[in-house]
Parts: C-alpha cells; structure tokens; sequence
C-alpha cells in the first residue's frame, strides 16, 4: 500500500487508528514508554524474515516501509480456524492475563514479537525483558508472565510463507521520496543519495529510529516537513569487527548490534539490555543515541571509556574524532550541517583491560539512567596502571572524569587505603544537576559509590555479593 | 473462643454453589487479547466528530486578568473556542464544596489548570491551537508543600480529631517514647487509558455522553449542572475503563463536562481525550501526607499511648479530601490496639492539582505511619519487628478502635498472621537475614510481615446503596444491568456469577451491558471495595424478583407448590419433570408476567456520626497479612523485592481468579507508590514527572518470581453477597511490608538507630538514609535511650 506524504509522516499509531479504523492498538502515552501501542514491523533483513516489536505512537508511518504491519487484529485465526486465537492470545485469557485489558494488545504483540523471535527455552527472564516497555497497572504482571512462559514453550508455528514472499518481493533497490521539496519523506538506498538529500535540504529532520524525534512530534506538536530517515542506507547499519576494533554503522539497531556490544564486556550487554525497552531497541540506533548528544543517553558513557572513535561523513568527505571531543556542551554536538554520523569505533579490549559500568536508575529496567559510570582499568597484577572513566547523567555532556582518572595509577586492589584519594577526588570531580531523576547530592555521592563497587569487584568480590541481579539470580539458580 | 468475638457463622454458606466461588475470565477477556473491546477513543466516531483539547494554565497561582485567544481562534480546523463565561450552566465540578470550576473564572488555582477549551475538526489541530492561547496573568508565589500549607494555615476544610482515653496522659507516664515525621509521597493513578470522553447532542437540551468513569451519576450531575439542564436530559454510559484506581471518580467530570459543553455549543458530537501529560498535570492524585507522631511504649514493644497528626495535601479544593483524610484517621492505627489514643488531621490547602480517591482512600497513609511507628519500636527495643506487630493486634478486650468501633472479628487477622508466620518460614528466614547481614557486605536483606485491616463501607452512609435491572428475554437469555462501573477488577463477571447461580443457568446466558444513568438511576461511583457487595446483592434481589414470578408460573404449570420448583443446570425442575429455563421465560412472557425487574440494596449497620465521633462506618473489616523480603545495595541505594508472602482474607471469593488478579495487582500497585513512583513538583507548581518517562510505576521485572498468594476462603460474618468481602483495596496495603523490609535492611547498617527514611523509598532516599546512618552510628545510643524522646530526622525532600 502505498502512503501519501502527509500520511508517511504522521505516526504509524495515528494512521493505524484514524486512516485505517483499527482501534485495536492504543495510546497510553504517546512517547515510547508505556507500549500500549506495540505493533509488530515484519521485514526481510540480511536475507532473514524477522518480527520487530515497535512503538507506534513514535513511529512515522513512512519508517514501515518495506514492512508488514501486523497488529493485534491481524494474529488470530492461526491454521486458518476463523475467530481463533493465536497462542498468545489463548494463554492471555486462560491465565487472566488482563484485567482492564486497556494495555492488553501491546503486551499480546510485544509477546507474539518474542513467540515468533525467542530460542527455546524462553526463561522468565527473557520474558522480563521483552515486556519491559509494556506498562500494566492492573495485573500485576505475574499472570502475563505465565502465560508468556506457557505460549512459549513450544516453538512457533510456521508463519505464513506467504508474507515472507511477499516481503521479499518489495525489499527493492529504490530511493523512496514520497511528497514534494517543501514536504516529503525520503529514504535513500544509498550513501549517496543520501549526501544528496542533505546537501539539499540541510535544514531536514535526519531520522533513525525516532524513538526521541518521534516525542518532538507527538509532545512537542512539531509538524516535520522535510524528513529523511536512514533505514534504508544500504550497508549503514553495518557492524564489522577485526582484529583491533569494532565498528557499528550508525544505523544499526541497539538490538541488532547488542549481541556485538556484549561481546566487549558483560556490562557492555547488561547496559544494553537495561537500554529503553524492547521496542526502543528495535527501532533506536547507536548513531542516533550519539548523535542525539543526550547527557543521559546510555551507549556514550561506556564507548568513551572503551576509548571509542566516531566517524563523521560529509557526501565523501570523512572524519574521526574521539567520541568525547564530539560532544561539546549540552545538547551541542561537533557535527556539522549536512554533516552525519556515519560509524562509531571501538577498540577491542586488550585482555588486561577490565571494564565495568553500572547504570542508576528509580526504576531498575526501562528508565532513564539518573547516573551512568564507566570504569574501564588497566590492570598489572594487582595494581592499576591506567583509567579511563566516563559518566552520563553527572553534567551536560558524557564526561570522563579526569581528575579521578589522575589518581587511578598505582592504586593497589588490595590495599582499600590506596583508593581513597580516587574515591574523594570522584566525589566532588562533577557539579551536576538536581532534577526529578535524582539530587545533585545523590549524584556525586553514587558516583563516588560506584568507583568503589568497581574497585570491590575488581578485587575479586564475587558479583553475587556486590550486585542485585546478580545474587537474585544465584539465589534462584540454588533453588 | 472468648464471648466478644463473633466467628460461628450461621452456616448459610453450604448450598452447592455451581457459578459462585469458580474461576471465569473478566468478562471481556477475549475482546481484550483481540483488540475489540472498545474504550471511548475506540468508539466509532459519529459523523460530524469534532474533537476538544484545553489550554492550561502555566503559573500555579494568581488573578487571570484577560485571556487573548486570538491566534486560537485563527487557527487552522478551529471551529470553536470557548471559556468560563461560555458555560450556560453553574461553572462548577466540585462534588460537594462548590470550590473548582470546569474552567478558571478570576483565579488560577493550580500549574495546569485549564483556562480554554477550543474545538476543532481534528485532535491534532484542536491540541495545537490550543498552545496558542496567551493567559495575562497576575502570578503569585504559590502555597505548594505541606511546610508551606501549614506555615500559611490554609486549608480546605475544618481541622478533625478523635481519639480514646488521654493520649498526652499516657505519652507522660509511658516507661518509653520516641517520636517522629514521616513524609509519605502522593502517587499518579496512570490508568493505562487517560481521561476521556464524547459527547453527542440530542434533541431538545438530551446530551448523551459516552464517558471513561467510575461514577457516571456524578459525570451525568455535573454535565446537568454546567449546561443548566434537568439531570433528566443527560446519559452518561460507561461500557468498561482502561483503569481507573479512583482517578475516574471525580476526576472524569471534568473532561466530560467540556466535552458537552463542546457539543452543546457547536450542536455537533465532540471527544476530549486528554493527552497523557496533560492528564498527569490536570487531574488529582493520591494525597501525600505528613505523620507527626509521638508514641509511647514499654520494653515489650507494646503500645501504651499514640498521638499522631495526618497532615494531607489536598491541592486546591476540598474534592473527596474530607473522606480521604477521615478514612486516613479510621486506620491510623490499622489491626492495633492502643488504649490512650488521639488522631488529629489537617486538610491542607494548597497551589497545586486537588488530589483525590486512590485505591486506598488515606487507608494506606494512615497504616503507612503505624507501622513506622512499630518498626521504630522494634529498632528502639531490639525486639523483632513481628512480635511487636503480634503484641499489639486487636485481641479480646483491647478491641475498640480509636473511633470506638469494636472490632468483633479480629481473631480471623491474629489467625492468619501466625498462619503466614509458619508458612512463609518467617522465623527461619529473619535468622537467614541476620546471618547475611553480619557478614557486613554491601548488599543487605531486609524482612518484614505485617497485617492489615480495611473497613469496608462508604464512610458516608448514604453511598452505600446499589440498584440492577434484569431483563429475562423469551429465549432464556438474560439483560444484566447495575450501576457498578467495570474498570478492570471484575465486577461484571462477578454480578453476571451471582445472576446465573440465581438463575441456575450458564455466566454465558447473561449477558453484562454498559452502566448507563439511564437504565439504573442515582448509583453510587464503583470505589470503597464495596461494588460487588452493593451490586451483587442489588443484581441478586432482582433476579429474586423474576425468579419467583417464574416460579410461581412454573408451579402453575405443574401443578405444584413453589416450594417444588428449582432451578439448576439452566433447566426448571420439579421432581423428575424439568424444562429449560428459556422454556419457561415463554411460558412467563405468554401468561403476561414481567419478566423486567429492578433490585435494589442498602449496606445495613452502618451508623457513623462524624460530629458525635459514634457509631460503626464500615459494615467489616477485611484482613491480610504479607510478608515481603528485599534486598537493597547500600553502595547505589537500588533495592528489589525477592520473595512476597501474602494471605488476604476474602470472605468466600465470588471468583477466585479475579480475587488473585485483585491481590497481585493491588500489592504491586502499593509497592510502586512506595518505591518507585515519585511525584515531583518543581518551584513553580510545575509537575516535573509528567509521563511514564519521567513517573515510573511498575514493571514486570519488580515483581519477584517467588509471589505466593493464598486467601483464606473463609465465609465473611456478616451476610454479604456469598459471604465475600470485598478486596479492591486491601491488598494494596500489603505493600507497606516492602517498605518495612526496606527499613529493616536498612537498619542493619547501624542496630538500635532509627532508620531515616521518608516514602517512597527511591534508591536515593535508601542511598541517603544508609549514609546517614554510617555517619550517624556513633549517636545511636542516644536514640535509642529509654524515655528519651527523640526525633527521627525526616529525609529531605528533593
């Protein structure tokens, strides 16, 4: 079906319910967080049919391209039965899994996401995570949880090859420009073309996966008229690793490049799994949590103390700075009109290189980091040679804590006396805000909390006895 | 069993029940797992629909001088703007007091107050002309915080007090004391659909409004009074909400009320939805509270005299305040006797949105202070926490309420206390606790069991009626109306069981309908936990009404006494003879007998008389009990809950399923108000935490994968619908054991101190409070010194 410009840059939630009449799939908040409006986008990528949990009501319509919407009306009737329920949909209703039923589509699409997507077994955990951006303020959770568990323990039936065919048919080669030059919505296949765009229209909205862009339209009532979304962008969502670094194209998806991030460190993946919710990460970008510049955006605090490079391109022309000197003050990147993030670089760790970073947040999953602390230490033996330290949350950029780092060297794991002047000079290194998120009292002194817990842990203090997820789940495991 | 304790039930509980007390899905289970169930924004929109959204005030005090709503009205799609002078009516949404205007007339009395309403042919273009208009306001320094309330004496109704015995007296000669404040936090309802409603003219001043509300007589009151028509002329229908946890009590009058004023003026269907940021800054939520309280104790923990002050932040009008705070008071010492006692309260006025109904109603803030109180005890005297708890429940002669309501019962809560104690290990797992804790590591586990007693009633007596309408249609199939709203806890399946048991047919033979002003008159809101108690026994006589004309026609029939006739298995029998229920609905409908009847119910006993400070104003208490255990990082201040006990006492469950959905949901609920959901208000009167991005309740990964529920199934003593008790509400009490925990986790880092630690128990205020008390350690001797009265530091407000 083929969408008007004006209606590829409406949200996908409003064209679902005011164009198309389908009502099942709701507002409850209209920015990301509370997945009342989760849809599934099911399209061909690298060859592979996948089921993406997204957030309608900060989607623009046009960012489904190339994909089939599938909602809460479209699962049923599995094996051609009419008015059958999907399995998901089954187990809903037999384990009272809703109650005002308001949220109840969401968390049935963000399950049907993980019944299609999800290895078996799938855990409680797994669950946990997948409905992280699901709010339910009725149940409870702990009947969406069992039957979550109940429809997933048996693999998927076949999805309809039909639509697999059909997707395939339409993952084309074309530009996509749909409007005019004073309004329209353009999703280039090529760098090129995509130069072209911005040398253009330098004043147009540059998308990734809208995950905040998508709040300037929804709260902000901003109406875009010139939008060029980089979904598209043949090989920009590349993730390639060598021998000495990993590179991520900037539109590649957290979720597609978590399993690349984890790979650096554990707390590189626990960061990541902790990043937005399920939906965010199947639509938000590791360019775009950059180039955002957000103070409190998760991925920057922990590639700049992996000391992590930032590609910027220009139509041909390249450049590569140091990810902290892109971030210049709050909100104000180093990035030029016209100018893009092309691909983020990060050197692998060497092994005597420990890396630990710690989010704080109210809420433990899916919030907005209060504080975000990256600990990245080089290591002799016992002692510590060298840091590189990075924090989100404590000014307004992502800033490595340079004083602190000075008196990392020489400090002697096992001598908690020779952690002191790190610890004290880190308390009072930053002057960062008080907010609704946290106090600046509360952010100095956990800031300070968490070089200790880096040290204590690094010492050889079992994670089981330092972290909260950690002992909950040893304490499980033992049962 | 001592004489002043009513448990022998007269056993009208043991006929087989065949619907009652089984399992059925809330009645719309299948539409919600499709989409279909429709919410009012699912409505199919008449043609014509236009669509509302207001500007709201952006200061939180002052004289509005002149609105220019010129750019508003010059707007693309506008079709209609309009303001307080528009109203036709009274401009007046209050449910009692008269004190809050639909829209501002002369003062702004709160950030995000709507001042305008503009109408216009799309949602968008309504919500974007409506940031154009220009508020002249003469702004003042607002009155926000109950520091500033009580600095400035403002309030929104009078002071109230009551107590027993000398509380001063016994405060004096106690062998212990301690005294302190708790800041107790408000909390955002976040029904998952927001606050919405569409309204469609009709013929001659009838307005139908199609509203999301848990009162939709006092939607219908409200709209009648702001357009100046007779009630008569007004529908409101509400099919189902996407919760409502007492937000859509009063609170949805409001929007409905613009709604219709739209219509009226613009002779054309209008829908207000409100987007969720608005919903957060203009309407009303739980009350937060501040506990000023002194105690008086011996070494056993036992409680000799209580004197304690609720201070609630009602915002900027009376609302429901009055019966919050009265509700705040009734459980100011939840399940514990006290025998020299006085509860006092203040109903602070301040500059900000007037709070209102949440699931609770001030129970949860009065029981919240108690059991600080009994922690604070228990650190004081080195006594585990629980045995002070045991000490101090209502037992035989020390059962008189601070309010002089004898509890008659209160053996059922001691029992199911020692019943959790042995099955949640209690013993075993506090000696595993202070294990761990010993080894002195970062992490620390806490735990905590507590009881719980909520008086179930309006604490008004006139709400507490109901009405249902039945019709019986000649195929046997059954029309079950009532004036219960259903926002999700079940209430229709519940009244649909009680209908079907009557009739001995199938739940799916009836057939629940959208509650309408028009169909069952004058209802009371759904809230108080008494909906299935009112509307069951209301639906239930009705179905009494036809069953027996049925009856009576049946015997006809037959030739056989009335006595002879029953019904089961949706089939009329007598003796070896039956026919189907449908059978004989024709037979009923040929022989001319009404198979339509009304039923109608008034909680009886209840007898409260607020300025006398008599009489009972709960019917009956329901109980429960949870044990919680958490686990907090003292290094960051985050916490989780590891393992939840819980035994809630409800009657004989109507629905067992729905009860258990009610108690997870409830307790889950209470633990975000005391963890995570932080209201913030800035200098300005402006709510900072405005959107779940900001205000964070819940998710699935809070609640611990060990949660084990029980009820106790055992038959309420006083004849309610089945003997159930309502259980709307109570759980969410059970939540302050993850509050408790908390502090016992906390309290570990420094014995014998005091821990200082306000709710909601964010990771800073754990953070904070475990900084405090390793600085503090050296001073814990002197909080701990007996008869020494001492404060325990309140945790600064961030």
């Amino acid at each position: 079906m083929a969408l008007s410009s004006a209606q590829a840059r409406m949200t996908l939630l409003d064209w679902l319910r005011i164009d198309r009449g389908a009502t099942g799939t709701r507002e409850g908040c209209a920015e990301g967080d509370c997945g009342a409006c989760t849809v599934v986008l099911r399209r061909v990528k690298r060859g592979v049919v996948v089921n993406e949990p997204m957030n309608a009501c900060i989607l623009l319509a046009g960012q489904a391209h190339g994909a089939e919407v599938l909602t809460v009306e479209d699962i049923g009737d599995v094996g051609g039965q009419s008015a059958a329920l999907h399995p998901v949909q089954e187990a809903m209703v037999r384990h009272h899994g809703s109650q005002c039923g308001f949220c109840t589509p969401g968390i049935v699409m963000s399950l049907y996401a993980l019944y299609q997507e999800a290895a078996r077994p799938v855990s409680r955990a797994d669950v946990c995570d997948q409905l992280a951006g699901n709010l339910c303020r009725c149940t409870g959770y702990r009947p969406i949880i069992d039957a979550a568990l109940e429809a997933c323990a048996v693999p998927p039936v076949e999805q309809a090859v039909a639509s697999a065919d059909s997707l395939g048919a339409i993952t084309d080669e074309q530009d996509v420009f749909c409007g005019d030059e004073e309004a329209f919505f353009a999703a280039p296949r090529t760098e090129e073309a995509l130069a072209t765009l911005l040398a253009r229209y330098p004043d147009a909205l540059i998308l990734g996966g809208a995950t905040d862009a998508g709040l300037w339209v929804t709260k902000g009532l901003m109406a875009p008229r010139r939008v060029i979304w980089l979904g598209r962008v043949r090989d920009l969502d590349r993730i390639e690793r060598n021998a000495t670094e990993l590179a991520i194209g900037a539109t590649a998806t957290v979720a597609d490049a978590a399993r690349e991030l984890a790979t650096l460190a554990p707390d590189v993946g626990e960061i990541v799994r902790r990043f937005g919710s399920a939906q965010v990460r199947a639509s938000a970008t590791v360019g775009g949590n950059i180039a955002n510049g957000s103070p409190i955006g998760d991925l920057a605090p922990c590639l700049i103390a992996l000391g992590a490079m930032i590609e910027l391109a220009q139509g041909a022309a390249l450049r590569t700075l140091a990810l902290e000197d892109f971030f210049i003050a709050y909100k104000k990147q180093d990035r030029r009109p016209g100018e893009y993030v092309r691909r983020v670089l990060i050197p692998l760790p060497g092994n005597t290189l420990d890396f630990r970073a710690y989010k704080i947040s109210k809420r433990m999953d899916e919030d907005i980091s209060a504080v975000l602390g990256a600990f990245a230490i080089e290591l002799d033996g016992r002692c510590i040679v060298s840091a590189r330290i990075a924090f989100g949350g404590m000014a307004g950029t992502p800033l490595r804590a340079r004083q602190t780092e000075q008196q990392m060297p020489g400090i002697e794991l096992d001598d908690r006396n020779s952690w002191q002047i790190a610890l004290d000079t880190l308390v009072s290194e930053f002057a960062p805000l008080s907010d609704h998120r946290a106090s600046a009292a509360y952010r100095c002194l956990v800031a300070r909390n968490l070089l200790e817990k880096a040290l204590i842990e690094l010492a050889g203090v079992p994670l089981a006895q330092t972290r909260i997820r950690a002992f909950v789940g040893a304490t499980h495991a033992a049962k | 069993m001592p004489p002043s304790e009513v448990l022998d039930l007269k056993d009208d509980t043991a006929e087989a029940l065949t619907v009652v007390t089984h399992s059925y899905p809330q009645d719309s289970s299948r539409l919600h797992v499709t989409g279909a169930a429709a919410y009012i924004d699912d409505i199919l929109e008449p043609a014509g629909t236009l669509h509302v959204a207001c500007g709201l005030a952006p200061v939180a005090r002052g004289t509005l001088r002149a609105l220019d709503l010129t750019n508003v009205r010059a707007a693309p799609e506008v079709v209609a703007v309009f303001t307080a002078v528009d109203v036709p009516g009274r401009n007046d949404i209050a449910p009692m007091y008269a004190d809050e205007p639909v829209l501002a007339q002369g003062r702004v009395l709160f950030h995000g107050q709507p001042l305008f309403a503009v109408v216009a042919r799309t949602r968008e273009a309504a919500r974007r002309a409506a940031r154009l208009g220009v508020a002249d306001i003469a702004a003042e320094p607002p009155i926000l915080t109950i520091d500033d309330a009580l600095a400035a004496g403002t309030r929104v109704l009078p002071d109230y007090d009551f107590g027993q015995g000398d509380a001063n007296a016994a405060l004096a000669a106690a062998p212990r004391t301690l005294a302190g404040r708790l800041a107790i936090g408000g909390q955002e309802h976040f029904y998952l659909e927001g606050q919405a409603a569409l309204a469609v003219p009709g013929e001659a001043n009838a307005m139908t409004v199609y509203a999301s509300t848990q009162d939709p007589a006092e939607v219908q009151h409200i709209v009648a009074r702001i357009l100046g028509v007779a009630e008569a002329a007004v529908v409101v229908e509400t099919r189902r909400m996407g919760g409502a946890f007492g937000g859509k009590e009063t609170q949805a009058s409001q929007w409905a009320a613009i709604a219709a004023l739209a219509a009226r003026l613009t002779n054309r269907p209008c829908k207000l939805r409100l987007d969720r940021d608005d919903d957060f800054a203009a309407t009303g939520k739980r009350h937060d509270f501040r506990a000023d309280w002194r105690v008086g104790f011996d070494d056993s923990g036992r409680l000799l005299g209580y004197d304690v002050t609720l201070n609630a932040r009602c915002g900027c009008s009376a609302d429901l305040s009055g019966g919050v705070t009265d509700r705040a008071m009734f459980h100011a010492t939840n399940a514990y006797f006290v025998p020299d006692v006085t509860v006092r309260s203040h109903r602070l006025k301040t500059d900000t949105v007037s709070n209102t109904a949440f699931r609770g109603f001030g129970g949860p803030q009065g029981i919240l202070a108690i059991e600080r109180v009994l922690d604070g005890i228990a650190q004081a005297t080195g006594r585990d926490a629980l045995d002070v708890r045991k000490a101090n429940l209502y037992r035989p002669n020390h059962d008189v309420t601070p309010y002089g309501m004898r509890v008659d019962d209160a053996a059922v809560l001691r029992e199911m206390v020692d019943d959790l104690e042995a099955s949640c290990g209690y013993r075993q797992r506090r000696a595993d606790v202070a294990a761990f804790n010993a080894q002195g590591g970062t992490l620390r586990r806490g735990l905590a069991l507590m009881p719980a007693q909520f008086g179930i009633s309006f604490t008004l007596a006139h709400m507490n009626q109901a009405g249902a309408l039945i019709h019986v249609y000649k195929d046997g199939s059954v029309l079950l109306n009532h004036g219960g709203t259903e926002m999700g806890q079940g209430l229709f399946v519940k009244v649909a069981q009680v209908v079907a048991e009557e009739f001995g047919i199938s739940l799916d033979a009836v057939r629940p309908t959208a509650t309408s002003t028009a169909v069952v008159p004058n209802a009371s809101p759904s809230a108080a936990s008494a909906s299935s108690d009112m509307n069951g026994m209301a639906a239930r006589n009705a179905a009494a009404t036809i069953k027996a004309r049925m009856t009576d026609i049946a015997a006809e029939h037959w030739g056989v006494a009335p006595q002879a006739i029953f019904y089961a298995q949706g089939r009329v029998h007598a003796g070896e003879r039956s026919m189907c229920f449908g059978e004989l609905a024709a037979l009923a409908n040929k022989a001319r007998v009404s198979l339509s009847a009304t039923g109608f119910y008034k909680t009886p006993d209840i007898t409260w008389n607020r300025q006398a400070r008599t009489g009972k104003p709960f019917y009956y208490f329901a109980f429960g009990a949870a044990c919680s255990e958490v686990l907090i990082d003292t290094l960051t201040g985050e916490m989780r809950l590891t393992r939840v006990d819980i035994l809630q006492d409800v009657g004989q469950s109507l629905n067992p399923a729905i009860d258990i959905g009610q108690i997870e949901g409830g307790f889950v609920q209470g633990m975000g108000w005391l963890t995570t959901e932080e209201l913030v208000f800035d200098a300005q009167g402006r709510l900072a935490t405005h959107a779940p991005s900001t205000y964070k309740i819940p998710v699935a990964s809070d609640v611990p994968a060990d949660l084990r529920v029980r009820f106790t199934n055992r038959p309420n003593h006083k004849p309610t619908i089945y003997r159930s008790k309502g259980v709307g509400e109570p759980p969410l009490l059970l939540a302050i054991s993850v509050y408790s925990a908390i502090l016992d986790a906390l309290h570990s880092l420094a014995p014998g101190a005091q821990v200082p630690l306000d709710a909601p128990a964010t990771p800073e205020r754990i953070l904070m409070a475990a900084h405090a008390l390793r600085q503090g350690s050296r001073d814990r001797a002197l909080t701990a010194c007996p008869a020494a009265a001492t404060s325990t530091p309140s945790a600064a407000d961030p």
